[in-house]
């Protein structure tokens, strides 16, 4: 039961959905009817640039599916970009493998670039052998008609270090889905999230991370804007096993609804079987705050631009913790436009 | 000159102000004392156009154009400006950057050029630094994890900046000890000038040691009750609002 094996079999029935608590609030089957037929090979002269270009090194693209696989060498540095494009109104699968050796770095800049009402799937499995440092950052643009899920699987090794920051605009629906298996060893995961929502689209940001040695670090935080008939959902879920002792973790979200017909859906979970472990997790769901924008258009500053202001500056911190300048600059960009969309 | 005519507004339904009227002239400060409860934030909420500030009755216009069918925003471009009693926390937004934003659109609803940067740094730099603000401040989020007296330092340095022409106080000496007092009165007493009236909101006494009103006016149950010269407020000081509160 899976996106993969539904769009395998053309059979909706092993799509997930409410039944499966992971799904609940993303339901594919019962969204879909009918599997659509696989998707054909895109036009190379379709593929234009990707909105990452100019600061990699070098590009992978999957047009309406493949596969690739992306390696580092121990202590080798590379900005690789992976581009995820879909085309039209079929069904395609994509899998991509990444690992990166003993002190190599990478800064992995990745984008959905769709254009149909497409029903896509993305695997990405990222390993990190020890000392390595991935920087992640998901610019995930999806047609406003199509179905998209990828589903990523990170490991990390002791003193591996590894950011990842997703910023969603949703889709029919889009699952952006991040499991991080975490040694402990004083590896550090940074795992951030944005969603600007508008429309009636619905993104689905989910985390799973299972702590599973001692002194391992772990920070998140996602922020959500939603809007008109939107829909946004975070599921994040800590895991700090027995013996993970020592685990310091802190989960954060906030979404602010500016609409009365938008949604948010919060399910923030710390299962936690260590001692001695620092676990904390804060979710906001609320109204842009009257009381700032009035001051602000006390100030002089006008209603509209006050609220875009205000909601800027409420994303633009998860923003900020980009590392990577080139890309921090491009996503600060895309909140901006998304919000004054 | 600010003219206030028999004003009347409610809060959710609740009259607070019931016929208050007030003339400030351009080049005099005036100072309102009063009762707690008697709508002295109401009257600068009123006169700023907050909502939920519902205007029964009566007017209020500012060098003869009425405030009361503006925005808030458009009342600040014609030069409204309120220091709040408790300024708001900005998450996220650099105060230089607020700053900025609101001059420029002030200036923008105004007709006029924006101001660059480079000059808009310089001309901060230097109000920055006549009321004691470390210029590295100013790039931290406005007012996010300011003491009280550095939030009300703020209020006057953006006072400073966008230059208004009628400013309302409101309970400025809340929260100050004496050196941030000073510091503060120090910097509304170097925007005295004769286009530019002020209306000092206070209830104690202790801030019209600092900023010498023209003329003092009592406000109790929503009206202005007496008014004066600044001997009025020696005279509240020693006897206190009871009687003001009687005859209300």
């Amino acid at each position: 039961m899976s996106v993969l094996s539904a769009i395998r079999d053309r059979n909706p029935a092993e799509l997930p959905g409410k039944r499966d608590e992971d799904w609940r609030w993303t339901d594919l089957r019962g969204l879909i009817r009918a599997v659509p037929e696989a998707s054909r090979p895109v036009d190379p002269r379709e593929l234009g640039q990707g909105p990452f270009e100019h600061l990699v090194d070098d590009s992978y693209i999957l047009a309406n599916g493949g596969e690739a696989r992306i390696e580092v060498g121990a202590g080798a540095t590379r900005v690789v970009g992976l581009r995820f494009l879909s085309r039209g109104d079929g069904a395609h699968t994509a899998k991509v493998e990444v690992a990166v050796g003993p002190g190599g770095s990478l800064r992995l800049l990745e984008s959905y670039e769709g254009k149909g009402g497409y029903l896509a799937w993305a695997s990405i499995e990222i390993q990190l052998a020890e000392g390595a440092a991935v920087e992640r950052i998901v610019l995930a643009q999806d047609d406003g008609e199509a179905v998209s899920v990828s589903q990523a699987e990170v490991s990390l090794s002791p003193r591996a270090e590894y950011g990842q920051t997703v910023f969603a605009s949703g889709a029919r629906r889009q699952r952006l889905e991040t499991r991080v298996a975490h040694p402990g060893g004083a590896a550090a995961l940074r795992m951030d999230g944005v969603y600007v929502l508008s429309g009636k689209r619905h993104a689905d940001l989910t985390t799973v991370v299972e702590h599973r040695g001692t002194d391992g670090v772990t920070m998140q935080m996602t922020k959500g804007v939603v809007r008109d008939q939107a829909r946004g959902v975070f599921q994040g879920r800590i895991v700090v096993a027995e013996g993970a002792d020592r685990t310091d973790a802190r989960m954060e979200h906030h979404a602010l609804i500016l609409s009365d017909r938008a949604e948010v859906d919060a399910k923030p979970e710390l299962e936690i079987y260590a001692d001695d472990v620092a676990c904390s997790h804060g979710n906001t769901v609320g109204a842009l705050d009257e009381d700032a924008l009035f001051y602000a258009r006390q100030r002089g500053i006008p209603e509209d631009e006050g609220r875009a202001m205000l909601t800027e500056a409420f994303v633009g911190e998860v923003a900020d913790r980009v590392r990577f300048d080139g890309a921090r600059e491009i996503v600060r960009q895309w909140t901006a436009e998304s919000l004054g969309a | 000159m600010l003219s206030v005519k028999n004003l009347q507004a409610a809060v959710d339904g609740k009259e607070i102000l019931k016929g208050l009227s007030l003339e400030v002239p351009s080049g005099e400060v005036h100072a309102i004392m009063g009762p707690n409860g008697a709508g002295k934030s109401t009257l600068s909420y009123v006169l700023t156009g907050r909502e939920g500030y519902e205007v029964t009755a009566g007017s209020a216009s500012l060098n003869g154009e009425d405030l009361l069918a503006l925005s808030p925003d458009e009342r600040a471009a014609r030069g409204v400006f309120l220091s709040f009693q408790y300024p708001l926390e900005i998450p996220g937004v650099p105060a230089i950057t607020f700053i900025r934003t609101a001059l420029n659109a002030q200036r923008k609803a105004r007709g006029e050029a924006e101001l660059a940067a480079p000059a808009f740094l310089k001309l901060a730099r230097e109000k920055a630094e006549a009321l004691k603000i470390d210029f590295e401040m100013l790039k931290r989020p406005l007012n996010v994890g300011f003491s009280g007296g550095e939030k009300k330092r703020m209020e006057i340095l953006q006072m400073a900046i966008l230059s208004p022409r009628f400013l309302i106080l409101d309970e400025t000496d809340s929260g100050l000890d004496i050196d941030a007092l000073r510091i503060v009165s120090e910097g509304v007493n170097a925007l005295r000038s004769p286009e530019r009236s002020m209306l000092v909101i206070t209830h104690y006494q202790r801030l019209l040691d600092y900023i010498r009103p023209d003329r003092v006016h009592v406000l109790a149950a929503g009206r202005i009750v007496a008014s004066g010269g600044p001997e009025l407020a020696l005279q509240l000081e020693r006897e206190g609002y009871d009687k003001y509160a009687r005859a209300a």
